[in-house]
């Protein structure tokens, strides 16, 4: 969008019009979201939910992609839809039988897991409101890949190292508890 | 297609690109189906193909699917319907993303943008999502077993394929997809420019890996264990009629043309032909003519390959993609980089 804008002789970041267009596909994008977050947790299918989720990270991936993050909503895209999400539905087709509506679980975990979500709920907001209540998003412009690039390994480089080992001890023990012998 | 549609409005823009980007995956599909599917397997089966239909067999392709939009649309009773009916569009709208990121002359593109290829390769993992809600809500044994395999497959060749990439990636020192064809556009072999540098040269064990990972990709045999007729009817598929089996159908030969074209940009050059300037005018006229030959030679090996091996066994398949190939594109990744670093 904003190589259209460009191209046009226009600021993409100040000229209304541009802002205007992204305000709309922001409020679409986010109702859409919270719609299917919503159903995400309501449904009874487990296939639905795993379904509903791909929608609500397109989703943020959408809103990266409208924030100028190019390359953070790719990720999201490659590592949450096109491997975890899969994987969910890989672990729920293998072990529940074909359309397994689930009526039996009716959730005993239920008022526990609604206090967990309400606190990081208020914990979460509590800290953006924080941070943010004050400050004017700033309009600077797109970050480039490059930009992701040097900053993760130069800047970043230790709490890029310090996950990166992490995941790695991760995968380490799922297979350890994973094998038989 | 982009300081060419600078001066329209962007409603004129958008639709200009959507026909656009329809006939770049519809074309090169049918181009694939007729040229290999038809003739070329008969011919290496001894036999003529279709030959009724317009001069050749040449109308054969309208003719199938005038017969699969007459043909009824039949949803199981057990199927879960709208994920059903859902999954061919999820398929397909992996394909149509998949497009975008292939340049097809100087200034013909449908997108420029940084991430380029990783954009590329994570819009075809999205195909993945269509068939597991494929096989799951046909509510079939079979469907489900061969989603479950084709997922596996998908998973375990998406590494290799992604690793063959980061080789190419680092020789040309850039994810954007115009610059890599430009890299090689201009790029020398030993101080001798005459032919820029193709990467198919000095990333050959990339350009096979890859090769190797769009086979299984793609589902087709020697990789067609998901679709295995003998065990599994037709996979996911089994259940699909009708229009809803013709987008499968077009989404297959669509992703064989694109990945094709993926291969042909990232190891043979893309839209550019010795001899020229890159930036030559005359690229944007006859930029998607070689793009098109150079897919076609790249999909010609694929096809040979599908018609010439028989299937692997599931084990095989596997061991193959997690004991040979990413290995080996690990192996390709640190020399290439060596070699970046000591050039």
């Amino acid at each position: 969008m904003n190589a259209y804008a460009e191209m046009a002789g226009l600021d993409p970041l100040t000229s209304g019009e541009v802002v205007v267009a992204q305000n709309i596909a922001f409020g679409l994008i986010a109702a859409i979201m919270l719609f299917s977050a919503l159903r995400m947790v309501t449904t009874r299918n487990v296939v639905h939910a795993a379904l509903y989720l791909v929608i609500v990270l397109a989703g943020s991936a959408a809103i990266f992609i409208l924030l100028g993050a190019e390359f953070v909503g790719v990720t999201q895209v490659l590592v949450y839809i096109g491997a975890i999400v899969v994987l969910f539905l890989f672990g729920i087709m293998l072990t529940r039988g074909a359309l397994g509506v689930d009526e039996e679980e009716k959730g005993e975990q239920r008022l526990m897991s609604c206090l967990v979500a309400g606190l990081l709920a208020i914990v979460t907001a509590g800290a953006l409101i924080n941070t943010f209540s004050d400050a004017e998003l700033t309009r600077s412009s797109p970050s480039t890949t490059a930009t992701v690039g040097d900053s993760i390994f130069s800047q970043f480089i230790i709490p890029f190292e310090a996950v990166s080992v992490l995941l790695l001890a991760a995968l380490i023990g799922a297979i350890v508890v994973a094998r038989k012998d | 297609m982009s300081v060419v549609l600078a001066d329209l409005a962007y409603w004129q823009e958008t639709t200009i690109r959507l026909l656009v980007g329809l006939i770049a995956v519809l074309l090169p599909a049918g181009t694939l189906v007729y040229l290999f599917l038809f003739k070329m397997m008969s011919f290496m089966q001894s036999r003529l193909g279709p030959m009724e239909a317009g001069p050749y067999g040449s109308l054969q392709l309208l003719a199938e699917v005038g017969k699969f939009l007459q043909k009824e649309d039949i949803v199981p009773k057990a199927a879960d319907r709208l994920i059903f009916k859902l999954a061919p569009f999820v398929v397909l709208i992996s394909t149509f993303l998949l497009i975008l990121v292939i340049p097809a002359g100087p200034d013909l593109w449908f997108i420029d943008v940084d991430t380029g290829i990783f954009l590329g390769l994570a819009v075809s993992s999205i195909s993945v999502i269509g068939i597991l809600m494929a096989g799951w809500a046909s509510s079939s044994k079979y469907s489900l077993l061969g989603a479950l395999r084709a997922t596996g497959q998908l998973i375990a060749y998406e590494l290799p394929m992604v690793l063959a990439v980061v080789g190419v990636i680092i020789q040309a020192g850039t994810l954007n997809v115009q610059e890599i064809v430009m890299a090689q556009a201009t790029g020398e072999i030993f101080g001798f420019g005459g032919i820029g540098n193709p990467y198919v040269i000095t990333q050959f064990v990339g350009f096979l890996i890859f090769l190797i990972a769009v086979q299984a990709e793609l589902t087709q045999p020697p990789f067609d264990m998901p679709v295995a007729e003998s065990e599994l009817v037709t996979g996911y598929l089994t259940e699909y009629s009708g229009l809803r089996f013709l987008m499968f159908f077009i989404g297959e030969f669509a992703t064989a043309a694109i990945f094709s074209a993926l291969a042909a940009t990232l190891f043979l050059g893309g839209w550019y032909v010795p001899g020229l300037e890159a930036t030559d005018n005359l690229f944007n006229v006859i930029g998607p003519i070689v793009l098109l030959g150079k897919m076609l030679l790249v999909a010609f090996f694929i096809f040979w390959f599908r018609f010439t091996y028989p299937r692997f066994r599931e084990d095989q398949l596997q061991q193959l993609a997690w004991k040979v190939l990413i290995p080996l594109s690990l192996v390709n990744i640190v020399i290439t980089g060596v070699l970046k670093v000591v050039f």
